[in-house]
């Protein structure tokens, strides 16, 4: 499998702009600023297929193509470094390791839509990382890369980094622009869509890292060589974290469509101390759980995840063994959105607290019978009723993992305590 | 005397607004700037913080309470924050916390009455392959077990 996003990580001193240009780095803005107009970089992104890769999978080339070109007013990028999907740790290693890449790619997304002011909000507890992309962006204003007139193009762009504060709902776009207008990450209603009523009601295109890190090698290699890789509708290469119960935790890069279970026993070693696997949330913590038994014919890519009743979201794979509760590990979930709720909409900040409790008071051998039947209607209660899809988010790992689960939970009732495992 | 910035901290906060495209925008970083100078965000230095940025106090106050490194009372100088979340707690996140409240005899949420540490539980911090893991001030530590978290403590001043 040819590396994409992880071609330059393991040269030494990779996050310097003299190691990224010796491997061919900022040729492809060169390209771009030379020999393409907006409108070409934009039919070239749309033809390579690329989906970003922040969660939602939305067409990248048709995000930029929503963006008005005649509007008189500011348009604004940001490079979405929020990550903070838990068992997602992708982003961040791109930040650390390659933060030209980002650079690159962002300021190709600012000129797709002739924007001149692109920013990067990456999470506040990256001091490290943030050090390291403050560093390489002084680095490419220096070299001429950002700022007025880049490479003689007469093309201007600046670029802000912007640390967050401590927020997981800054990561949903719309909460992350409330966050960089100076107010609480608050999510907004949609439509009016960022495209046209983003940052300061400008129009705005976010985009994840990742999506972003591509972009200097499609426009290298071509659309063409992009949507060889993968499959009919998940193109090119996709990263993946892997964490919990497994051999070789860490970030790999995949060609989409590539076997699951093949890619967990022999990419990743497979479970760890010769334990049987149980279950694995394939996308981080907002998507549904699958069982073992679930994982035969699944590949790794948007249609075939969803086919197995989850989705790929972040790519953060969270593998459990035998030895883990269920009711446990369902209650620390339960926690995370419970803790993370903007509070803004009642179903969502209500039913993540309830949920919570539920769960909470289920592990602690307190559980009463109908519980299970109401923390499904109240996850219920929740999907599709919020202004954001942290909602949704939050209501459905929940029910998954009473469905696939259902029996140990209610063993955990009947018996008032876990039957699985001493602890965690 | 109310509070207010140094002469470095003034200057700075003219170039950070000056990067913006509008001043609001720049609230975060200027609260980060009056936290590292104040220590913390109380009444006083939110009240500052208004002022200087041309918005209503309770405006920055409901920017304060919203996030987590933003603190309304002062904390330990060095400040532990344990992730809990499943890939951390998979990985045995109880016991790492457990190893410090025994080593500092303090619970979750105190600060040591020295005033040296505080400890916190935070939710997942994009570490989840080199788990369990803690935040200390910028600092990540990975891989840990209780024997290095003991001798990570022992190390800081
Ligand atoms: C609750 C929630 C949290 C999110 N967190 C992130 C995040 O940390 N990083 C990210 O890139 N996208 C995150 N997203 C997705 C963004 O809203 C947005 O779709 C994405 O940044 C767009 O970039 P892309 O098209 O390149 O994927 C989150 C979405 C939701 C609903
Ligand atoms: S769904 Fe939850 S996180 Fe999203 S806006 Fe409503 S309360 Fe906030
Ligand atoms: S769960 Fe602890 S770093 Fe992700």
């Amino acid at each position: 499998m040819e590396k994409i996003l992880l071609r330059n990580i393991d040269a030494p001193d990779s996050r310097t702009l003299a190691v990224y240009r010796a491997r061919g780095g900022y040729r492809a803005l060169e390209k771009v600023l030379s020999e393409m107009t907006p409108e070409r970089l934009i039919d070239e992104i749309k033809a390579s297929g690329l989906r970003g890769r922040g969660g939602a999978g939305f067409p990248t080339g048709m995000k930029w193509g929503f963006v008005p070109k005649d509007s008189p007013k500011p348009k604004y990028v940001v490079c979405n470094a929020d990550e903070s999907e838990p068992g997602t740790f992708k982003d961040r290693l791109l930040i650390e390791k390659d933060p030209h890449a980002i650079i690159e790619g962002t300021i190709i997304s600012a000129y797709a839509i002739r924007s001149h002011t692109a920013f990067v909000y990456i999470r506040g507890e990256l001091v490290f990382g943030a050090s390291v992309l403050e560093r390489a962006i002084e680095e490419a204003a220096a070299a001429g890369f950002l700022g007025k007139n880049i490479l003689n193009s007469g093309y201007d762009c600046d670029l802000i980094l912007h640390r967050g504060a401590g927020a997981y709902i800054c990561g949903e776009e719309t909460g992350l622009l409330s966050s960089l207008e100076g107010g609480k990450g608050w999510p907004k209603v949609k439509p009016p869509f960022p495209a046209t009523h983003g940052l300061f009601g400008c129009p705005t295109v976010v985009n994840n890292v990742e999506t972003l890190a591509s972009l200097p090698w499609i426009v290298n290699e071509g659309a063409a060589r992009y949507v060889a890789i993968g499959t009919e509708k998940s193109k090119g290469t996709k990263l993946f974290s892997v964490s919990g119960h497994i051999k070789r935790p860490g970030v790999y890069e995949v060609d989409m469509g590539y076997p699951f279970k093949k890619f967990l026993e022999e990419d990743c070693g497979g479970v760890a101390n010769g334990k049987k696997l149980k279950g694995v949330i394939p996308g981080g913590a907002s998507m549904p759980v699958l069982r073992a038994d679930e994982l035969d014919g699944v590949t790794m890519d948007y249609e075939s995840f969803q086919a197995a009743g989850t989705l790929l979201g972040s790519g953060g794979v969270i593998v459990m063994d035998e030895t883990t509760c269920m009711v446990r590990a369902a209650w620390n979930i339960a926690r995370f959105f419970a803790h993370e709720s903007c509070g803004q909409c009642s179903p969502c900040r209500e039913g993540c607290h309830w949920m919570e409790k539920i769960f909470q008071r289920i592990e602690q051998g307190e559980g009463k019978p109908g519980d299970l039947d109401l923390i499904l209607s109240v996850s219920g209660n929740i999907m599709g009723n919020t202004i954001c899809p942290f909602g949704d988010a939050a209501a459905m790992p929940a029910a998954a993992f009473i469905k696939k689960f259902r029996a140990e939970f209610d063993r955990h009732i009947a018996e008032k305590r876990c039957t699985v495992s001493a602890g965690q | 005397m109310a509070l207010e910035f140094s002469q470095a901290s003034l200057k700075r906060f003219d170039e950070i607004v000056g990067r913006y495209p509008k001043k609001e925008a720049a609230m975060l970083p200027v609260l980060y700037l009056a936290q590292k100078e104040f220590g913390y965000l109380g009444a006083e230095a939110i009240e500052y913080v208004a002022g200087i940025m041309g918005v209503p106090a309770a405006r920055v106050y409901g920017v304060v309470t919203f996030y987590t490194m933003l603190n309304m009372k002062p904390i330990g100088r060095h400040h532990i924050q344990v992730c809990r979340t499943l890939p951390c707690a998979l990985a045995g996140a109880e016991r790492i916390t457990a190893a410090i409240k025994a080593k500092l005899g303090i619970q979750v949420g105190e600060t040591t009455p020295d005033g040296k540490f505080t400890l916190s539980e935070v939710e997942c911090l994009a570490s989840c392959g080199t788990a369990p893991m803690i935040q200390v001030n910028d600092e990540y530590y990975e891989n840990l077990n209780e024997q290095r978290v003991g001798e990570i403590l022992d190390k800081l001043k």
